[in-house]
């Protein structure tokens, strides 16, 4: 693999840009691998990377239905956070923040990860002692988090409406300064060139149609190119998972639903943080752009539509506005929808499965993107050596039956 | 922008004076005490999650306030029908599936038959 570094950049620059490295190959898929990755979304490529670096294993295939990285890795607003409540998901999530800090230079391709802070805005004297619950919380784990009063807030987002004359005044908010954003897509490509540059074959617009099994394990996958055989198959399909493990032959909790987002026009900075709220609904961060990124909440019903209605984007303009009066006159660039896979306790399945062999790593939902790094770090560890990693115990899907949830629906909220 | 018939109002009205709540038909067990933690947790938890046909529970939240049933397409979202609590769906994605099958049957029987020569096969 060509690294690349500033000196590379004005080297090219010689010939025009001309020469440079493909960033991956197109490899013909093999007849047998020892993982299959089914999805390359941000989760499945990260997967392939963690197991090719840490484990050694580079036999491996990811096989996508359409091109890298354009599920819901290409349409999410990347809020990236870790102050989650519960200890087994704070856990998750801050495993994930300290491979965020250093994933720029692991990967030798810039993430644009940027650590602006996050703000989780109070309305209520409810969702204050909420706020003051999790912060504290979070402090006992480890995690950075500060609870700031109405002023604090203001001081940090100026073009915020905190006045106490709002419907919903901003009684303060908790904060993560930690938190912040990065590039979707840089993700996925980073993800996906570190993986190739290991050996690992990326095979897109290769749809994987159904499981072979051998007495009740799993021997490969039937694609839309034929069979292909592994010995251990790792399924990280988001909203699709539903249908996928339907078709291994059981089931799973998971409702997919679509979740959408809107971007504004490009504007001169004048939001250099994440502004979210539970209360009213809505959140927004300024990209490097400079558009605004905003994101709404998800549609009520089963969708697999890959839009979002209009009434739910709606409200969260509404909601926008509301906090954000100045916005009123922005114009609107772009709105799309994902397909999310919502899991009842709003907490992921990372888990393997009654088939021996078959592992699904699903029900991110609407807030995976932050865990990108952290779910293929610790999904490889679980398909390397068969059994789930530590941090991944609590994220069995079996929880639904045994009763032990993990009940993240007050962090995980307005989703993100 | 859907546009919902509520079968008790009888008339077509606006998305946003609905709420989807989720999985229709979906029965208590009688004496949940008899339950395994397996049927407890599959009834609690699991719900149907298909690309295509889906029956589910809607409330006419701003207008008449009763629950009814839609059948309506995932993907394409197109609504099939609305039907009162207590109702069967008419549509199934059994009954679509046999439709289907009728009618490419009828067609290539059509075909065949004017299509007299040759040994296609039907
Ligand atoms: C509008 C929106 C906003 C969001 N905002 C945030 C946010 O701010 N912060 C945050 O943390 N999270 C956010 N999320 C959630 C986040 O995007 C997801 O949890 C995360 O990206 C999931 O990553 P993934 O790699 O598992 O999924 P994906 O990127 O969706 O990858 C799954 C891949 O599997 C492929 N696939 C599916 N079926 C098959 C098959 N049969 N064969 C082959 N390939 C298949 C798909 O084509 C897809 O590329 C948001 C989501 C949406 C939709
Ligand atoms: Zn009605």
């Amino acid at each position: 693999m060509q690294r690349y570094s500033g000196f590379g950049l004005v080297k090219h620059a010689l010939s025009h840009h001309e020469h440079w490295q493909k960033v991956w190959r197109s490899p013909e898929p093999k007849k047998e691998y020892d993982v299959i990755i089914v999805g390359g979304g941000g989760h499945g490529l990260a997967t392939a990377y963690y197991l090719a670096k840490e484990h050694g294993i580079t036999n491996i295939a990811v096989i996508e239905k359409g091109w890298l990285g354009g599920g819901n890795t290409a349409r999410n607003t990347t809020i990236v956070r870790s102050n989650y409540l519960w200890d087994e998901s704070a856990a998750l999530y801050e495993h994930s923040m300290k491979l965020w800090e250093g994933l720029s230079q692991d990967l030798n391709y810039n993430v644009m990860f940027s650590q602006r802070g996050v703000l989780n805005l109070g309305h209520t004297l409810q969702d204050m002692r909420d706020i003051q619950r999790r912060v504290n919380a979070n402090r006992l784990q480890g995690i950075d988090g500060e609870v700031l009063d109405t002023q604090q807030v203001q001081d940090l987002v100026p073009a915020m409406d905190c006045s106490a004359s709002t419907r919903y005044p901003v009684l303060g908010a908790s904060w993560q300064p930690r938190g912040g954003v990065a590039r979707h897509d840089a993700v996925a490509w980073g993800f996906a060139r570190g993986a190739d540059s290991l050996g690992v074959d990326l095979i897109q617009q290769t749809e994987v149609t159904g499981f072979r099994k051998q007495d009740g394990a799993i021997v490969g996958v039937e694609t839309s190119r034929g069979f292909i055989g592994a010995k251990r198959v790792g399924v990280v399909t988001a909203g699709n998972s539903g249908v996928m493990a339907e078709k291994a032959g059981f089931r799973l909790p998971l409702e997919s639903h679509p979740l959408q987002a809107l971007v504004s026009e490009p504007l001169k900075p004048i939001l250099d943080t994440v502004v979210m709220s539970n209360h009213v609904h809505g959140y927004v961060s300024q990209s490097d752009k400079g558009d605004l990124v905003i994101g709404a909440g998800i549609d009520g019903y089963v969708g697999y539509g890959q839009r979002g209605s209009y009434p739910t984007i709606e409200h969260t303009v509404q909601a926008i506005i509301e906090l954000f009066p100045i916005f009123s006159r922005v114009r609107m660039n772009r709105q799309w929808g994902g397909i999310v896979d919502t899991c009842p306790d709003a907490c992921p399945i990372i888990s393997k499965t009654p088939v021996k062999g078959l592992f699904f790593n699903c029900g991110w939902g609407t807030g995976g993107f932050k865990a990108t790094p952290g779910s293929g770090n610790i999904f490889a560890w679980t398909l390397a050596k068969g059994r789930a990693h530590p941090l991944a115990e609590p994220f069995a899907y079996d929880r639904f039956n045994s009763g032990k949830l993990i009940d993240e629906h007050g962090a995980a909220g307005v989703a993100h | 922008m859907m546009h919902i018939f509520c079968p008790y109002c009888g008339e077509l009205r606006e998305e946003e004076e609905f709420h989807a709540k989720g999985q229709a038909h979906i029965e208590r067990p009688i004496e949940p005490e008899a339950c395994s933690d397996a049927e407890w947790g599959d009834y609690l938890f699991f719900r149907n999650n298909p690309r295509g046909i889906h029956h589910e529970l809607w409330i006419h939240a701003v207008g008449c306030r009763k629950y009814f049933n839609i059948t309506r397409h995932t993907v394409t979202y197109e609504i099939l029908e609305t039907y009162r609590m207590g109702e069967q769906p008419g549509i199934t994605a059994e009954t679509l599936a046999a439709e289907q099958l009728a009618q490419s049957a009828a067609a290539s029987a059509a075909s065949s038959t004017t299509q007299q020569t040759g040994d296609a096969r039907p």
